[in-house]
């Protein structure tokens, strides 16, 4: 099989690296599959926000009154910057392999996440605190607490395992198992930029604008 | 320090036998003897693997090693030991109906109901489950001609997590109760309002790591079969049960996330007092119904697929004929892979939807109906004009097509939601989805383990006392459960302890004399396995095709080598190794050999699965400290292995070659057995195919070409 032919999406290895392209076939594959199953999960959760958001508001408060769009756009913007240094860690890897460069952008990336997890916490402060909207108080908020918290969770997993990363970048160098899990990190850390938009638009716009 | 920070909610009482201390009954006798025999099981394994000095192999050979083949060895052994366990407590549940007409019985109301739910919750997950896991993780790689599976540790990994589950779910026989939900655990009931003790928290971690450990299955085949093909293994090319194989690790992929999010808000409700499922607050447990049935109904064509996939290899072997209409079996296939997603709301036609959204469910529900249609079709016709020999797995082949039409068409009376309401919750339902499991699943397993046996140890079982068992197992299926049949349409509802009404005595009777029946093929099938043991010098068929084989798992010794083939085959055909044999290029010597690189064994995945038991034990009885501890220790393990560079070994060329020359030169040195002879001590796993039947059975030997 030529190079052109084992492909696959995202960041491939093919001009710089024949070998670690070859490795990267099967692995990359599996991980793909593994952000499939990873995304029915995030499915499920959005159709369970989708029926609580509606029908679990019980005494509770609405959506519109405990969401705060700003904080929510604000995480945004630092989510995808974050994915973008992390597109810039990958082409530092790709075609310089140059520690320095990697670990710079990894550690920008690192840190807008965490920005972005933290902000997170306080918004869920601010609600529980300011808005008595605790995950206890109602279904809908249940719902919310989950979907957001488990997209927090993948995000802090993420982070941890970006330290890891640093350190075997730093430690080991640019092996083909080096690579092939940077790349794997980015296709998972790119994959909850995507399920934020979702969170964003069905959680926030929507439930601010409903 | 205080007794409830180190142990939880674990106090005296909650041991099994406190129960029978404190308050003697034969309800009371019956669970502790269970406990007991859980305990001297383990407490019996212990002092054997000490007697034996066999500690340092299990750990060195077996739960250490990342060998696709072990593993689904091991996923075997479980359940087995768990169908031991679940199918006495079937008998005991006929037993307690059969004694409680007009009368409590011998069981107290909420040891049934811990009776009912263990059993269902046993049979899918931790009998079921593995059973087809192990089955494919064995038999899969060795029919497209791989090494391995394309992630060996993550394999090891899933089996780990599984057996992790399955102990959680034997220490509940002995500290603390199980669920009295039934296996689908439906909230409220299961909620903290009503259920507050550790029962239900049984139920959800055991059942989670089940579902963690089968997702990363179906994501490992399904890679395995894209990825890891060899050359000339086109998709068409591929046995009949490498794409039931297929078909259920993508149904796995989907179908186990609704479930782990459902056991997930179920604990969130139960532990943090968060409201998806409670009756206030804005909860609703339609939810909880719609998420696990849209993991419940794939989850049953995920267990019955490997099971048709082991119907087409056998009834192909033992009518020495080509599958008929293969095309049409793998689209058929597919179709019930894509359908299943759509019909999961028949589960529940009596809770509330429109009658309009019920009639397509029940339309959708009649429609799956077709492609299953096919498939009998196809393996009648595959039986005609074939040479038939009526060993154990045709047996029940041919069993399974009676009883499953049969099951079948009480399946497309349920799927009428105005029939389903007349016999919804009764046992009806109980037979009809038994009528499918029993001779669907768990006797196609069976017929796998007869068919792949002498694949995996090199010896056969011993064929009569398999007929036996059979004769034991089929009439007594029939006898168990269509007298539930009966008793439904009576009335006569499910998981109810006693019972007012005396004309059902008869047919409990009946279905008493059945499991008694089914009892006595479990014992027949145990014993077949000791008496083979000890006599595998008679049976032994180390050159790997006792039974005229057809795809390339046969084309190796048995039990295959760890590499599995010493040189990775290049195939043309469907039926590669029977095409070999007619074309008479079968056990040539390949024309070279080189390195083979296969992975070390490690302590990883045995370790990840002693935390994450020991995590969700935490759980179960709020004892944090080892909840958090474990928790942070499966990760440690994880990012540690990360650091390891040393995981692979080389097996050198020389090795494989002598090794794979002395089994070629074995195998053309031995005369071919014909079908006739195949069950005496003749067949040593060399075959006289029946395509050369009446043509000199020579083969030519010594060319070096391409092996196959």
């Amino acid at each position: 099989m030529s190079l052109s032919e084992r492909l696959h999406p995202g960041l491939n290895l093919a001009g710089t690296d024949p070998e670690g392209h070859e490795a990267a076939e099967e692995t990359l594959f599996g991980f793909w599959i593994f952000l499939m199953s990873d995304l029915v999960l995030f499915a499920v959760l959005f159709a369970t926000y989708a029926a609580m958001s509606v029908q679990g508001i019980a005494e509770g408060p609405r959506p519109a009154e405990v969401f705060d769009l700003t904080a929510a756009f604000v995480e945004t913007l630092l989510l995808l910057f974050s994915s973008f240094a992390f597109g810039l860690a990958m082409l530092e890897m790709k075609y310089r392999e140059n520690r320095r460069g990697v670990l710079v952008w990894l550690l920008l990336t690192g840190l807008l996440g965490a920005a972005f997890v933290g902000m997170e916490l306080h918004d869920y402060y601010v609600m529980i605190t300011q808005h008595a909207a605790p995950p206890q108080a109602s279904g809908f908020l249940s719902a919310y607490y989950l979907l957001t918290g488990t997209h927090a969770l993948h995000v802090s997993s993420g982070l941890v395992w970006m330290v890891i990363m640093a350190v075997q970048v730093a430690l080991i160098g640019f092996t083909t198992p080096v690579k092939l899990r940077l790349m794997r990190l980015a296709l998972f850390w790119h994959m909850l930029d995507v399920v934020w938009i979702g969170i964003f638009t069905f959680v926030y716009l929507y439930g601010v604008a409903s | 320090m205080n007794w409830e920070l180190i142990f939880g909610q674990i106090k005296w009482t909650s041991f099994v036998f406190a129960g029978m201390i404190e308050n003697p009954s034969l309800s009371e006798a019956i669970a502790s003897g269970a406990g007991s025999i859980a305990v001297l099981g383990a407490l019996a394994t212990v002092i054997l693997l000490t007697v034996k000095g066999w500690w340092v192999p299990l750990w060195r050979d077996w739960l250490t090693s990342v060998d696709h083949k072990k593993v689904g060895i091991m996923y075997i052994a479980i359940a087995l030991v768990m169908f031991a366990r679940a199918v006495i407590e079937a008998a005991l549940m006929r037993a307690q109906q059969l004694a409680a007409t007009e009368g409590a019985g011998f069981l107290s109301a909420d040891h049934f109901g811990q009776l009912f739910s263990t059993h269902g919750t046993i049979m899918i997950f931790f009998v079921a489950m593995p059973f087809i896991t192990g089955l494919m993780n064995y038999v899969m790689p060795l029919q497209i001609g791989a090494r391995d599976v394309s992630f060996p540790l993550l394999n090891a990994i899933s089996l780990m997590l599984t057996m992790a589950g399955a102990i959680l779910i034997m220490v509940s026989l002995v500290v603390g109760q199980f669920s009295t939900g039934g296996w689908s655990a439906y909230p409220p009931f299961t909620g903290i309002d009503f259920s507050p003790g550790e029962g239900v928290d049984y139920w959800i971690w055991a059942v989670s790591l089940g579902s963690i450990g089968s997702t990363l299955t179906g994501l490992n085949l399904a890679v395995t079969i894209y990825k890891k093909r060899c050359p000339g293994m086109s998709l068409f090319r591929m046995p009949l049960f490498t794409w039931t194989t297929l078909c259920t690790s993508i149904l796995m992929i989907f179908a186990m996330a609704p479930l782990t999010a459902a056991t997930v808000m179920l604990a969130l409700d139960r532990y943090a007092g968060f409201h998806f499922f409670t009756n206030g607050d804005g909860g609703n447990m339609m939810n909880y119904a719609n998420l696990f049935w849209l993991f419940g109904h794939p989850e049953v064509y995920i267990l019955i697929l490997p099971a048709f996939g082991v119907w087409s290899e056998v009834v192909a072997t033992f009518s020495s004929k080509r599958i008929y209409g293969y095309t049409s079996l793998v689209y058929a296939t597919m179709c019930i892979a894509v359908l299943s997603f759509a019909v999961w709301l028949h589960h529940f036609f009596t809770m509330g939807q429109s009658a309009n959204v019920n009639a397509i469910f029940g339309i959708a529900t009649m429609i799956i109906g077709v492609p299953t249609g096919v498939k009998v079709y196809d393996w009648l016709l595959t039986m005609v004009g074939g040479r038939i020999r009526f060993s154990t797995p045709m047996l029940y082949h041919i069993n399974f097509l009676l009883t499953f039409i049969l099951g079948g068409m009480t399946g497309v009376l349920l799927a009428n939601p105005g029939v389903d309401f007349q016999v919804h919750n009764t046992l009806f339902l109980v037979a009809h989805f038994h009528n499918m499991i029993i001779p669907g699943v768990l006797f196609g397993m069976f017929a796998a383990v007869q068919f792949w046996f002498p694949k995996v140890f090199g010896f056969r079982l011993h064929e009569g006392l398999g007929r036996a068992s059979f004769w034991c197992f089929a009439p007594g299926f029939l006898l168990a459960f269509f007298p539930l049949y009966w008793l439904g349409m009576m009335g006569a509802t499910r998981r109810t302890y006693m019972w007012s009404n005396p004309d059902y005595v008869p047919w409990l009777a009946l279905a008493m004399l059945g499991a008694g029946l089914i009892l006595a093929g479990f014992a027949l099938m145990v014993t077949q396995i000791v008496v083979s043991v000890r006599q595998r010098a008679q049976l032994a068929a180390p050159l790997g095709d006792p039974w005229d084989g057809r795809a390339l798992e046969w084309s190796i010794p048995s039990p295959p080598p760890a590499w599995n083939f010493a040189v990775l085959p290049n195939v043309s055909s469907q039926d590669p190794f029977y095409e070999a044999k007619k074309a008479g290029i079968a056990y040539r010597s390949p024309a070279a050999y080189e390195d083979i690189e296969v992975p070390r064994n490690t302590a990883t995945a045995p370790l990840i699965g002693l935390f994450a038991c020991a995590w969700a034990f935490g759980l179960v009885w709020h004892i944090w400290w080892l909840a958090i501890a474990s928790f942070v220790l499966i990760w440690v393990v994880v990012i540690a292995r990360s650091f390891a560079t040393d995981t692979e070994e080389t097996i050198p060329a020389a090795t494989v070659k002598a090794a794979n020359e002395a089994f070629l030169a074995a195998a053309r040195a031995t005369p071919g057995v014909t079908r006739d002879r195949e069950m005496t001590s003749d067949n040593k796993g060399r075959a006289h195919p029946e395509a050369l039947e009446g043509r000199a059975g020579t083969i030519a030997s010594g060319t070096a070409v391409e092996a196959l």
